[in-house]
């Protein structure tokens, strides 16, 4: 089985033995046994750690859950500063986990949560901050300061928590380069290894901002556009 | 310009980032080192719960989770050390929930919580199987909060000390721009991991786990104790060790031979139950972990990480089939030696987490305790670090030069295949420092350990890159798994007694 790997000098192509192995065990394969020079990175070997993510005919993935096909073309994440080979910078997308203030602001001990309650942000949870999702996103790939999906998914986790006793104050950390500038084009959900919707929790961030009358600030801004009620402004 | 911090935190799993956080609400000033990022230390990969008597799930009480953990622990744990852990783990839970941790919950509003093996109740609490993943995130969402400075990628060369033998710093590899870093601190807290992978592919754990803050705290000086104690985890996928929970037989899972017989109680403690699976596997039988009985609805609630790994490596759904396993290396209860304030043998070096040894684990780690470990000592290590950095003002770090062991690994020959010899230091350690151990195979795995030391420079890395070069961070990361061997074999010879998961014959 043939695969081309984009390394820092252009594509290289490699011939792997194994057979119904994983990407990332091919990698560990031709870094030990043909290119000590090959650059990746990896941990967990199954599916938690976020460190694996790379593209494979351009669609994000973890290199430890994808089975590989000869012809396959792997190449780096997108968005982000390639440090060497499959090997980028995520700095970057981690940090708008902080900008975005992606925690639990002010915690209401009183409300304890029921099963049904501990249901409502488990997937959220799930996150493992491979930033695929970042690689996918087309707003991203266009202005750097937008907040991006995980760290939308990690604010909406926090703020649907029935624990949270502030769920404005988190809502107005998300409107500036945040929920508004997201065109819910939905590529975030489709690479999501952990089956995510950061689209679908964008949407629920822009429903509870409405109900704290925050507004979408591309809506009726334009001349001749239209107001919240549908007519048209002058 | 060298950094410089009140305290110095090396790794960012579950122990650093509680110490991160405690370190600084003591007043200190906080830099964490990773040589990966935050949220993938092996923290992230632990399943099954973590422990504490909270009752939820029947009648329990601390007394008996404290008898749980000393029966484990075979006589070799710390019965003081066990019940500050077994005390403090309520809180522990309170403080996980009040920061926002996922739990999985009961009807009636409570943590919701499961049995692990060795427990006399159900008393694991539990966020799906992904609760280590879950803490994790949490705290590292805290240290955001608490505007920690985290470094990432940064891979720990040596722990330095001042003229008085006092550590006061640390040097660090950039993996990324290939520049050797000084860091200077009053204290330095250590928490970089167990050494699970000198078992290499015989291992549940993250590449990672290489030991090497182990191997160069020793380097420093620093004391390790039972280092020999190694758990080999009961139900490891045998193509290729990813681990199947243990909270799978927590939900009632059997463990089967190929004649589809239980020949072993499923809840029995870990160095028990790997034993028979063992001797059944050295008699020629396949061994399986049986969960079809659960129900489809149960694991996707209950087990939803076992179906999808059992799927993609092993290319069968556990909810019709049977999951070939075998035991294999998950967690290393040894470690460098700490008192009960977490401070190891060297004057301004504490440790927490599986680096450490608090002897509250002994000869063999209960279920549950490890993430309910990292969060009480991971506080108690940043405290005391804290509070000792401000009695203590910064001193001059000797060797804060930029010359370290890569300018040394330069010059070898690299003739011999390090990947090889990693490979096959792992298998021998699986066959010869494993489950069941004898003399003379201990014997002969210190003597190979010992050649391999011997001529290390015929061994060598081929990169010359100083950018992203993660042939040479492979070949450090073996050369401290081979100081690490060295003294796991050692610790094994010179028990001659069988004690939980040190088995001698």
């Amino acid at each position: 089985m043939k695969i081309s790997i984009k390394k820092d000098t252009g594509f290289v192509e490699y011939e792997s033995i194994l057979v119904d192995a994983t990407l990332l065990e091919v990698l560990n394969d031709i870094k030990q046994t043909k290119d000590n020079t090959l650059a990746f990175s990896s941990g967990c070997r199954s599916s938690v750690c976020g460190s694996c993510s790379m593209r494979v005919n351009e669609v994000e993935v973890l290199a430890c859950s994808y089975k590989i096909q000869d012809g396959d073309r792997v190449e780096p994440l997108n968005n982000m500063e390639v440090v060497r080979d499959l090997v980028v910078d995520m700095d970057k997308a981690y940090s708008f986990n902080k900008t975005a203030k992606a925690w639990l602001s002010k915690v209401a001990l009183s409300n304890t949560l029921d099963a049904n309650d501990a249901k409502i942000n488990e997937v959220q949870s799930d996150c493992i901050l491979c930033s695929s999702c970042y690689s996918a996103c087309p707003v991203y790939a266009v202005n750097g300061d937008f907040l991006g999906p995980f760290a939308l998914t990690r604010v909406w986790k926090y703020a649907s928590d029935k624990r949270e006793d502030d769920v404005q104050g988190k809502m107005s950390d998300v409107q500036t380069k945040g929920i508004w500038d997201c065109t819910l084009c939905d590529n975030c959900s489709v690479v999501c290894p952990q089956n995510i919707s950061s689209k679908a929790d964008i949407e629920m961030l822009r429903m509870k901002s409405a109900q704290f009358g925050f507004m979408d600030p591309n809506f009726g801004s334009f001349d001749g556009g239209f107001g919240f009620d549908g007519s048209p402004q002058f | 310009m060298n950094k410089k911090c009140d305290v110095l935190i090396i790794g960012a799993g579950g122990a650093g980032l509680t110490a991160a956080l405690n370190a600084k609400e003591s007043g200190a000033d906080v830099i964490v080192l990773t040589k990966e990022y935050p949220t993938r230390s092996q923290t992230c990969m632990a399943q099954g719960g973590i422990n504490a008597a909270l009752g939820n799930a029947g009648e329990d009480s601390v007394e008996d989770h404290i008898a749980n953990t000393l029966k484990s622990a075979h006589g070799e744990a710390d019965p003081e050390a066990i019940r500050f852990m077994c005390e403090s783990a309520p809180k522990a839970i309170e403080w996980l929930d009040s920061i926002g941790v996922c739990f999985s919950r009961t009807q009636d509003a409570k943590v919701a919580q499961r049995a692990l093996g060795g427990a006399s109740a159900s008393r694991a609490c539990y966020a799906q199987d992904y609760t280590g993943l879950k803490i994790l995130h949490t705290i590292y969402d805290r240290c955001l909060e608490a505007d920690i400075e985290i470094q990432n990628e940064k891979y720990l060369l040596e722990i330095l000390k001042d003229e008085n033998d006092g550590v006061c710093g640390a040097k660090v590899l950039d993996i990324r721009s290939g520049e050797v870093e000084i860091y200077e601190a009053n204290a330095v807290v250590l928490a970089s991991g167990g050494y699970s992978r000198i078992y290499d592919k015989n291992s549940t754990n993250s590449t990672a786990s290489t030991g090497d803050g182990i191997a160069t705290a020793a380097r420093a000086g620093a004391e390790l104790i039972d280092m020999e104690f190694v758990q080999f985890h009961p139900t490891g996928l045998k193509s290729c060790s990813i681990l199947i929970s243990e909270s799978a037989r927590g939900e009632g899972g059997y463990i089967l031979n190929s004649k589809g017989e239980r020949f072993t109680k499923e809840l029995a403690p870990r160095d028990v139950l790997s034993r028979a699976i063992d001797a059944e596997i050295k008699k020629g039988e396949d061994v399986f972990l049986d969960i079809r009985h659960l129900g489809e609805k149960l694991i996707d609630e209950g087990l939803p990480q076992e179906r999808k790994l059992a799927k993609l490596y092993e290319n069968l759904d556990p909810v019709h089939e049977l999951m070939p396993i075998k035991p294999v290396a998950h967690y290393t209860m040894g470690g460098v030696r700490v008192d009960n304030k977490s401070a190891t043998s060297l004057k301004g070096l504490f440790a927490c987490g599986e680096c450490a040894n608090h002897r509250v684990h002994g000869a063999n780690r209960l279920g549950g305790n490890s993430l309910l470990e990292i969060v009480v000592f991971g506080k108690e290590a940043g405290v005391n670090a804290a509070l000792y950095a401000k009695e203590n003002g910064r001193t001059i770090p000797l060797n804060a030069d930029i010359t370290s062991v890569i300018d040394e690994i330069k010059t070898y020959e690299n003739v011999l295949d390090f990947y090889a010899k990693r490979e096959h230091i792992g298998d021998l350690f699986y066959k010869n420092v494993g489950i069941v151990r004898t003399k003379e195979e201990l014997k002969v795995a210190l003597q190979e350990v010992q050649d391999i030391k011997a001529n290390i420079s015929k061994l060598g890395v081929s990169d010359i890159s100083k950018v992203y070069n993660t042939n040479l961070i492979e070949f450090l990361e073996f050369k401290n798994s081979l100081d690490v061997c060295e003294v796991v074999v050692k610790s094994a010879l010179a028990r001659e007694v069988s004690c939980g998961a040190h088995y001698i014959v």
